[in-house]
């Protein structure tokens, strides 16, 4: 089960005004695909170009290889899950998880049993017969999932469905929907601002940005490899230090130098390196390394998180694992380092990545 | 996000319908008039002389003093009444708030005439007041009449609308405000002045607006109560239907006039508010509270006071009703049901007549105006933002200029509906369409619209969604407008006079019809059987909804 999605070379135009210029994607079937960026990025632009809610100006969308581009949206077969989730305040659970199938001409026996069926993997069968009023904020959203799969679509879409949620919620939920895609097996394209969320739930992420895709991956390698400084700094925290590459060698001046090994062939010398606040070290003022000043610190339980200024403009943070011994004071002078293999290294002009392949 | 979607055909069509609907019914009668009030009458060639004629006679530039005289004086009583009411009820706990609710807006949905023939019968020159002061004293007052008897009866007759609208914005006022101005050391004077009065000063000079538009156009009560008092819409009528003189383009041209005085007003009342208004939603409203015993015994005298002086033409009018007259105008005391006899026997198609004829407009105002509403919100287009526009127009066409174009327009073929009840179910419909698809817009606007992409993701079409999600999400608050929008339809005068025959009278025109020829035990009878289907109508409005208060 699961058919593919291929975006090709799509263009979203609203007057003279280009959001998306030809924008191209792939997703496999049965694939928990994400697109996630900060908000105009056009992510539920393409969403809705997927459904049809939005015209497509441009290239074309094949679904299971078709063209799509000219079918109305009550014709595509697609589920989606709102982010107000869109439940129908005047019918009760049921009918609303049934509504689908009743266009569908389903007959009402048959209907009843789907919906009930539905109802009872989202684990809400006990308020069938509950108006959506006398529902919380995660119980809607399970009505919405399921009125959404109960129609057996052919791609399932989702636009920001947690972000109506409360914190403990969201977390609950997005599990909800990670275990029933995994079982149903669908193709779905989800869509959020949330760069926690994106890591947890998704096969693969397309990371956006003004309307241009800046990289597909893996969560793992959006995470730990990202693309571009844009990537490295939208997901998680990201501290930019400028460095020259010399020869394999990165040289932060200040008589710090450090090898590494993960730099491409031919790498420029003008780099920027970007490492995450568990990529860098503290150590004793006088050691090898980047001089710096404690400004202030956070413990955050597991670990402890300094605010360190390298000079009057420059600060960055520094994430230690928490133990007994007695936290820096502010004002301490430090050294910090980095760990080589992990940070990422970007062309200073380009903003790209300059790690090789296989790392 | 979607701005210039594709609009499926069926709502092109549909839009296509309703706009030649409101240029038929709306737009070409409006420019008969303007036409006409340009043509000599006897040459048919074009002419200023109509217009010439009114600004140089101080006959008619009078009448137009006179009409804002009134209008300007009875506006701010009604505007000063209206706001005390509102933030007295509001800040003291009062009893009966209620109860006062319905009784203000009953005072309200009542035609002004009526409440022009009824202090007639208090305070005219044989009004029960006057004769017992005459009796007391030994004197012989003149009765109130002419600029004081029609400031009077507009003033109690409008603050009701003032007092709708700023309890809404009231309403709104979150109590945090006032929490937040008395923390940083505003004394109670301070408060009110500097923070609860900015905010709801645009709400105020809002509806001082409409009253104002309301009062000037009203002919009923200054032809009852103004004697030699002449106001502009008198003149307007008199020309109009007067026996003597019956000039139709010369009415025209005052139709024009008139026109113009309340678009000015209305586009002053739309930017006052556009920019003026605050959004305010209170997630905590202000609540009464308890003040010292005096203070408490002036407001309960104050409200009630008020409430009493609006409710009594009302009153009076019930009881006479009730009364045999020995002489036109003079009562006896002796109970007795002749007169409710004599209106049913009179004309039996009276009552039907008002039922139906609401009915049919409230059925039209309540499709349409659903229809337009949901078009001019989700299928936003040019077509459609124009029949928006349209739609407003009625909103400034006094009722009486409506019947008169009515008149020019619908008298021969292939629309020849003079007499029928087609044109004034259709004048109604008119008039009411503004309200309605205000109301209707403000719902729509509370939808999501992923509710009805949801529908639509479901497989079903756009016309499905639209019946089966939209439609019963509406209802609610559709019906509850219905309700109102009945009763208006049923009090109103000024077009159905224009344009009604004996076949399709209706109960405010009897009313009127009956007070003109001093009949007033049969149109105290007619004006009690119009209350007590607006107040029963009022009952089920708030049966239904479950709300305490009103917005007209």
């Amino acid at each position: 089960m699961g058919v593919a999605i291929e975006v090709d070379n799509v263009i979203k135009r609203y007057g003279d005004h280009t959001v998306i210029n030809g924008l191209s994607l792939d997703i496999k079937p049965g694939e928990f695909f994400t697109l996630l960026g900060p908000s105009g990025c056009g992510k539920t632009t393409l969403l809705r170009m997927i459904i049809g809610f939005n015209t497509i100006e441009g290239g074309e969308i094949r679904v299971d290889g078709q063209v799509i581009n000219k079918i109305p949206t009550n014709r595509r077969n697609m589920g989606m899950v709102f982010q107000n989730y869109a439940v129908f305040p005047h019918m009760n659970v049921r009918d609303n998880v049934a509504y689908g199938l009743k266009t569908r001409k389903v007959d009402k026996a048959e209907r009843r049993r789907r919906a009930d069926e539905m109802l009872k993997m989202v684990k809400i069968d006990q308020y069938a017969d509950r108006m959506p009023a006398q529902l919380s904020g995660g119980q809607q959203q399970r009505v919405a999932l399921a009125r959404a799969i109960v129609i057996q679509p052919d791609v399932l879409l989702m636009d920001e469905p947690l972000s109506n949620l409360d914190a403990k919620l969201r977390v609950e939920m997005r599990n909800v929907i990670k275990r029933i895609q995994h079982q149903v097996g669908i193709t779905t394209v989800y869509v959020t601002h949330d760069q926690e969320e994106a890591l947890s739930v998704s096969d693969r992420i397309a990371v956006m940005h003004d309307g241009v895709i800046q990289q597909i991956d893996t969560p793992k390698r959006i995470y730990l490899r990202p693309a571009n400084e844009f990537v490295a700094g939208f997901i998680g925290l990201t501290n930019f230090l400028p460095a020259d590459n010399d020869g394999g060698t990165l040289d932060f001046g200040c008589g710090y130098r450090v090898p590494v090994t993960t730099l491409r062939e031919g790498a420029q010398k003008a780099v920027t390196v970007a490492a995450r606040p568990e990529e860098i070290t503290i150590h004793p003022a006088g050691e090898p390394g980047i001089p710096g000043e404690i400004r202030s610190s956070v413990f955050l339980g597991t670990s402890t998180h300094y605010f360190v200024a390298l000079n009057a403009e420059k600060e960055v943070e520094v994430t230690v694992p928490s133990d007994l011994s007695d936290t820096l004071a502010d004002g301490t002078k430090v050294a910090l380092r980095i760990l080589p293999d992990k940070v990422n290294i970007f062309n200073r002009e380009s903003h790209t990545s300059l790690i090789r392949e296989g790392v | 996000m979607n701005k210039r979607q594709k609009i499926a055909p069926v709502w092109r069509v549909l839009t296509l319908i309703v706009l030649a609907l409101f240029v038929i019914f709306v737009v070409y009668p409006l420019i008969l008039i303007l036409y006409r009030s340009i043509l000599d009458p006897k040459t048919n060639s074009i002419t200023m002389e109509n217009f010439t004629r009114f600004f140089t006679r101080k006959y008619y530039t009078n009448t137009l003093k006179n009409s804002f005289k009134v209008t300007v004086v009875a506006t701010l009583i009604a505007a000063t009444l209206g706001l005390l009411m509102a933030y007295i009820t509001r800040q003291v706990k009062i009893r009966g708030t209620k109860t006062l609710n319905i009784l203000i807006v009953v005072s309200y949905l009542s035609p002004p005439f009526i409440g022009a023939y009824a202090w007639i019968q208090l305070l005219g020159r044989n009004g029960i007041i006057t004769g017992f002061f005459n009796k007391l004293f030994g004197i012989q007052l003149p009765g109130i009449y002419g600029f004081a008897g029609i400031v009077l009866v507009f003033s109690l007759q409008s603050f009701p609308l003032v007092y709708m609208y700023v309890c809404g914005a009231l309403e709104n006022l979150d109590n945090s405000l006032n929490e937040a101005a008395e923390s940083l050391g505003a004394s109670n004077f301070q408060r009110v002045t500097g923070i609860i009065l900015p905010l709801i000063l645009p709400t105020v000079l809002a509806s001082s607006l409409l009253v104002f538009m309301r009062v000037f156009s009203d002919f009923g009560t200054p032809m009852l109560i103004g004697e030699g008092y002449r106001t502009f819409p008198v003149v307007l009528y008199n020309q109009f239907m007067g026996e003597v003189t019956n000039d139709n383009y010369f009415a025209a041209a005052l139709c024009v006039i008139i026109l113009f005085i309340t678009l000015v007003f209305f586009f002053l009342q739309r930017w006052i508010a556009q920019r003026h208004s605050y959004s305010m939603s209170a997630l905590k409203p202000m609540q009464p509270r308890e003040v010292r015993p005096l203070s408490k015994a002036l407001c309960y005298l104050f409200v009630y006071g008020v409430v009493f002086l609006g409710m009594l033409p009302q009153v009076t009018v019930i009881i006479t009703s009730f009364l045999k007259e020995s002489t036109p105008g003079m009562f006896t005391n002796e109970f007795s049901l002749v007169n409710y006899r004599t209106i049913f026997s009179k004309n039996p198609l009276v009552i039907p007549n008002t039922y139906l004829f609401g009915l049919c407009a409230i059925v039209l105002v309540v499709v349409i105006g659903t229809l337009i509403s949901y078009l001019s919100v989700r299928k936003r287009s040019v077509l459609t933002s124009t029949v928006d526009t349209l739609t407003m127009l009625p909103y400034i066409i006094p009722g009486s200029v409506l019947g008169i174009a009515f008149l020019y327009a619908f008298a021969k073929p292939p629309l020849a509906l003079t007499g029928t009840a087609a044109i004034i179910i259709v004048a109604l419909t008119v008039r009411r369409m503004p309200y309605t698809i205000r109301s209707a817009t403000a719902i729509v606007g509370q939808i999501s619209p992923s509710i009805e992409e949801a529908s639509i993701s479901l497989g079903a079409s756009e016309v499905r969604s639209f019946g089966e999600i939209m439609v019963p999400m509406m209802m609610p608050g559709v019906i509850a407008g219905a309700i109102m929008s009945w009763v208006t339809v049923i009090s109103e005068l000024s077009s159905s006079i224009m344009l009604y025959r004996a076949s399709t009278q209706t109960l405010t025109v009897s009313v009127y019809t009956e007070v003109i020829r001093d009949c007033f035990g049969n149109a105290a009878a007619y004006s009690t059987v119009l209350t007590a289907t607006s107040v029963l109508s009022m009952l089920l409005f708030f049966k239904l909804t479950g709300k305490r208060s009103i917005s007209v």
